[in-house]
């Protein structure tokens, strides 16, 4: 039985991390189908706003948003099903066309840094030299950073006038520019481990038979090397999702990530902060959101770490 | 305390350790596994018992178990080894950490690891001192330099302040052979001592072993795979195959009339300066059996080209050649027969080459 | 002490290229010229007069190296202006620093403590009851958004029972207990995402080095499990926590705290920040960064100087 195998039997017997990877594909798929829920549950979209409408609770009828600005709150109806904002807009809505926005950043940021650091940590751990010296180098001056203000800064800049460098035109409020931001600002993060593995296993000497077959040093990387990466890949990929899902919440939340009137879950909690007294579920309620996005997929990765971890379970005093 | 004398508390021939049916069992991920299956055998003092045997073997297993260093929540004991009249399979924490240091002390394999990088050698070899005698710090660090230059540490005094890594393989060896002497213990195991340092050191730190025995009367168990590492210094030697010793007897007994086949084989790989040069390094065919799913009856079985039927019934270590009493072995082939096929070629101990294998 | 000296300039060095880096990701980056790197500056509710104030005052016109001079001016002599409520930004800095302080110092000994001896506690009893408990709090707790942690202590803990005051900061000068009543909360907000990280990172360590060779030696010498712990296995498993603490204690210092600062309201360095990023107010933005980055890479090299302190093999090559 291979290794992967191996692992992957060793993974489904880890009936906690299964749950909580099945826990998460529930968030997802939900969060996926909120253009559905929109149309045919709540019957208004995320951005459509209703401040002076009213709807039926309990057959009588009752403001959406009361005259002196408290909205409703959470309660078992098709409309407003986790109540309102002080705009009238559903909060429900907002939340499912949030989740999509904050997981699809966090996921394709997690992309770029995955495609970008391994790139960087085969080239610098393969080749040696210059190369490594350069990569490394740029690696310790943007760690240098800390990835909160880094990503602010990177953010704020990038929100006013949107990316143009060359070629590339990225308008100021897409969607695009904290996908990039927190895709750039982890490399060095996942880069180094990726090096360091590299390294080692540049010694090996399966890698010797490959240049003595004559093989080309891109074939290598790619072929002999990579491969021996994709355990630690998958479980940093995990995660660096996680991670980029907190990180998105707090550029939202701050006004350096997801611009208004998009919405994310890190806005969605800013939006409600002044409320956070009358209106506690407004901010209250995102935030569950997140974590239950955020805990499913790091208990899944720790499951995933122990199935692919080599180091048997015995170990001796 | 500046002449080495022997170890307090044995008299020469005193028997220090009875080891009775040991089994040590780990249950991982694969099953059960069996390292020790039924192990039996004496240490007196001041005699060298060297355990010999192929990795997996469970020789270090055994060593280990007499010290309570494989004790986890996955390992199973059965079984007794008496030192002395305190019992160690069974024993409590604190029985064994009275023993451990003080009455049996461990050499063990890699040098480069068994000690802790970031303390200085005088306060690792210290801290054991104090934690058996109550010395005064400047009595204990007397002690240490004594130990260190009694094992052939230049410039001990200097020395004391070092760090593990600045010393090498070999220096590193002598400081754990050090720290193993610092309470006199009465017996010493030394595991696979040799095993990770050049082959020009290796003579000199047996020597050392040998040495010290001498002088401190202790018992020494030597487990090595090296056959060749025990024919200077051992007196008696068991030869361990896949949790079993399969032969034990005196060091003359072993060399000049082994009785199981895979001692053959151990010998016969042995290579000699003083024959021709054969065509093909001599090997014992097939490799060891997982412990966790072992052959029927006797272990070598599957490997031993002199296997009969009668080979699946467990063979018990007895005595099989007449007048030698503690000349044990586990074979069932007839005396005679073993000593007319253990020689392949004239005057050559092993086992014969696979296309040599005999019919039958 | 050449070694340090080393390190040193590798501060300096990198202080430099994090100086380049802010310049170039404020001015040069999102790109559209100088016009719009003076709106940028001026503030997005800027008039055009404004606008024209700060193209002459920054020499946008200027080549690139003139206007990276200009800004590092700008920046030693104190003289970053803030166009959108003409307030000094040092002045503002400077006055935010205790307040930071005191946060991120009493989160950091908390988190410290708490972190190490629950990670000591789980690698112990490992396996075990204490451990599978610890396990879950920790994934819980790197699993939570700081700053809706911040929210829903203040909703719970502030509002539906009154336990302790709803943000605002008293100088310790004045009132010690209620200053260290005000910081409680922020405190606990601030320590629970690295408690769970460190009790993790510590639980990993110790079990590792508790199978390392050195460690058996040490039982074979009969020393009792405590001291073996303690001075054999603790001894090493600590020295990586010192690396993690400083690098996480600058991050917090230079910016982390930005989102807990906020939320309770501590007029700190990071809620300056946070205010700024929410106007798109850049020279602010400018100034904490350069403030944040320069701790971290103090912190950084003092870090590396205290690891060759205290790990004999790095100190003396």
């Amino acid at each position: 039985m291979g290794p992967w195998e191996l692992a992957w039997r060793r993974l489904k017997r880890n009936r906690v991390a299964m749950a909580s990877l099945a826990v998460f594909f529930v968030l997802v798929g939900c969060c996926l189908a909120a253009p559905l829920y929109a149309e045919h549950v709540a019957g208004r979209g995320p951005t459509s706003t209703n401040a002076t409408g009213t709807i039926k609770v309990d057959g009588k009828k009752t403001f959406v948003v009361t005259p002196d600005g408290t909205p409703i709150g959470p309660g078992f109806r098709k409309q407003y099903f986790l109540g309102a904002d002080s705009l009238g807009r559903d909060v429900m809505v907002r939340l499912l066309y949030g989740g999509r926005n904050s997981l699809f950043v966090g996921f394709m940021a997690a992309l770029i840094t995955a495609a970008l650091a391994v790139a960087t940590g085969l080239a610098a751990g393969y080749f040696g030299g210059w190369t490594d010296r350069i990569i490394s180098n740029g690696n310790d001056i943007l760690w240098s950073f800390p990835v909160l203000l880094f990503a602010i800064a990177l953010g704020t800049a990038l929100a006013l006038g949107g990316l143009n460098i060359g070629p590339i035109s990225v308008q100021g409020d897409s969607l695009w520019i904290p996908i990039i931001i927190i895709g750039v600002v982890y490399i060095p993060y996942f880069g180094r481990p990726i090096r360091g593995q590299v390294l080692s296993l540049r010694e090996k000497e399966f890698v010797d038979a490959a240049v003595a077959q004559g093989m080309g040093s891109t074939r290598i990387m790619f072929g002999e090397i990579l491969p021996n990466l994709m355990s630690t890949i998958l479980v940093f990929g995990t995660l660096i999702i996680a991670n980029n899902i907190l990180l998105e919440a707090a550029l939202s939340f701050l006004g350096a990530g997801i611009q208004p009137p998009e919405p994310s879950w890190g806005g969605l909690i800013s939006d409600g902060v002044n409320q956070i007294y009358t209106s506690p579920h407004l901010s209250l309620v995102p935030g569950v959101a997140i974590v239950i996005a955020v805990l499913s997929l790091n208990v899944f990765g720790d499951g995933l770490r122990d199935a692919l971890d080599p180091r048997a379970k015995v170990r001796l005093r | 305390m500046s002449t080495p004398g022997p170890a307090t508390g044995i008299a020469k021939g005193e028997r220090l350790l009875r080891v009775e049916d040991l089994e040590v069992a780990f249950t991982t991920e694969e099953g059960v596994v069996q390292a020790v299956d039924g192990v039996s055998f004496e240490l007196s003092a001041g005699e060298v018992l060297a355990v010999v045997g192929e990795s997996g073997s469970g020789k270090s297993v055994t060593a280990m178990t007499l010290m309570g260093l494989t004790r986890s929540p996955n390992a199973r004991f059965s079984g007794t080894a008496h030192y002395k009249d305190q019992e160690l399979v069974n024993a409590s924490e604190d029985e064994l950490r009275r023993v451990r240091g003080a009455e049996i002390a461990m050499i063990f394999q890699d040098p480069m690891t068994s000690l802790n990088p970031v303390l200085k050698i005088g306060d690792q070899i210290a801290e054991q001192i104090q934690e058996h005698q109550a010395l005064p710090d400047a009595q204990a660090r007397e002690r240490t330099i004594e130990l260190l230059e009694r094992v052939g540490i230049p410039r001990a005094r200097d020395r004391l302040d070092s760090y593990p890594f600045e010393f090498s393989g070999g220096m590193r060896q002598r400081v754990m052979i050090a720290l193993a002497l610092s309470c006199d213990p009465s017996v010493l195991i030394a595991d696979e001592p040799t095993t990770a340092l050049d082959v020009t050191i290796q003579a000199q730190i047996l020597q050392r072993i040998h040495e010290l025995r001498e002088e401190t009367g202790a018992g020494v168990i030597l487990v090595t795979h090296d056959l060749g590492v025990v024919a200077d210094i051992a007196d008696r030697i068991a030869v361990m195959y896949a949790g079993r010793i399969i032969e034990e007897g005196t060091l003359d007994q072993i060399f000049y009339d082994p009785q199981h086949p895979y001692t053959w084989g151990l010998l016969g790989s042995i290579t000699r300066v003083d024959k021709p040069r054969p065509e093909r390094l001599p090997a014992i065919r097939g490799l060891p059996p997982s412990l966790a799913n072992r052959p029927e009856g006797c272990h070598f079985r599957p490997r031993c080209p002199h296997e009969f039927p009668k080979c699946t019934e467990v063979p018990p270590l007895e005595s099989r050649v007449e007048g030698q009493p503690n000349h044990r072995d586990r074979c069932w082939l007839p005396v005679d027969e073993k000593r007319e096929k253990r020689e392949v070629r004239p005057g050559e101990i092993g086992l014969p080459d696979k296309e040599e294998a005999p019919a039958a | 002490m050449r070694f340090t000296v080393r390190r040193l300039l590798n501060m300096l060095f990198v202080l430099w290229a994090v100086s380049v880096l802010t310049f170039l990701i404020f001015m040069v980056m999102p790109g559209g010229g100088d016009e719009q790197a003076a709106l940028r500056i001026a503030g997005r509710n800027a008039n055009e007069a404004q606008v024209q104030t700060v193209k002459k005052e920054w020499g946008l016109d200027d080549p690139i190296y003139a206007q990276y001079a200009d800004m590092m001016k700008k920046v030693f002599t104190g003289d970053l202006i803030s166009y959108v409520n003409q307030v000094n930004v040092r002045e503002e800095i400077v006055r935010g620093i205790p307040r930071t302080a005191s946060l991120v110092i009493g989160a950091g000994i908390i988190w410290l403590f708490f972190g190490v001896v629950f990670g000591v506690l789980s690698a112990v009893y490992a396996g075990r009851f204490t451990d599978r408990a610890l396990n879950v709090l920790a994934l819980v707790g790197i699993s939570l958004p700081v700053f809706w942690v911040g929210l829903v202590l203040l909703y719970y803990l502030t509002d539906r029972i009154a336990l302790f005051p709803p943000g605002g900061y008293t100088e310790l000068g004045d009132d010690p207990v209620d200053w260290a009543y005000h910081l409680i909360l922020p405190w606990f907000a601030l320590s629970i995402l690295f408690i769970g990280f460190y009790s993790r990172v510590l639980r990993s360590n110790v079990l590792d080095i508790s199978s390392e060779d050195y460690v058996r030696t040490a039982r074979a010498k009969g020393l009792s499990e405590r001291r073996i712990l303690i001075r054999h296995t603790l001894r090493n498993a600590l020295i990586p926590i010192v690396t993690l603490f400083g690098l996480d204690f600058g991050a917090a210092l230079g910016g982390g705290a930005i989102l807990t600062e906020s939320v309770f309201g501590l007029q700190g360095v990071g809620q300056y920040a946070a205010e700024s990023i929410g106007r798109l107010d850049l020279p602010p933005i400018m100034g904490v960064v350069l403030f944040g980055a320069f701790f971290i890479v103090l912190l950084n090299a003092i870090v590396d100087i205290l690891y060759a302190f205290l790990d004999p093999r790095i100190r003396l090559q």
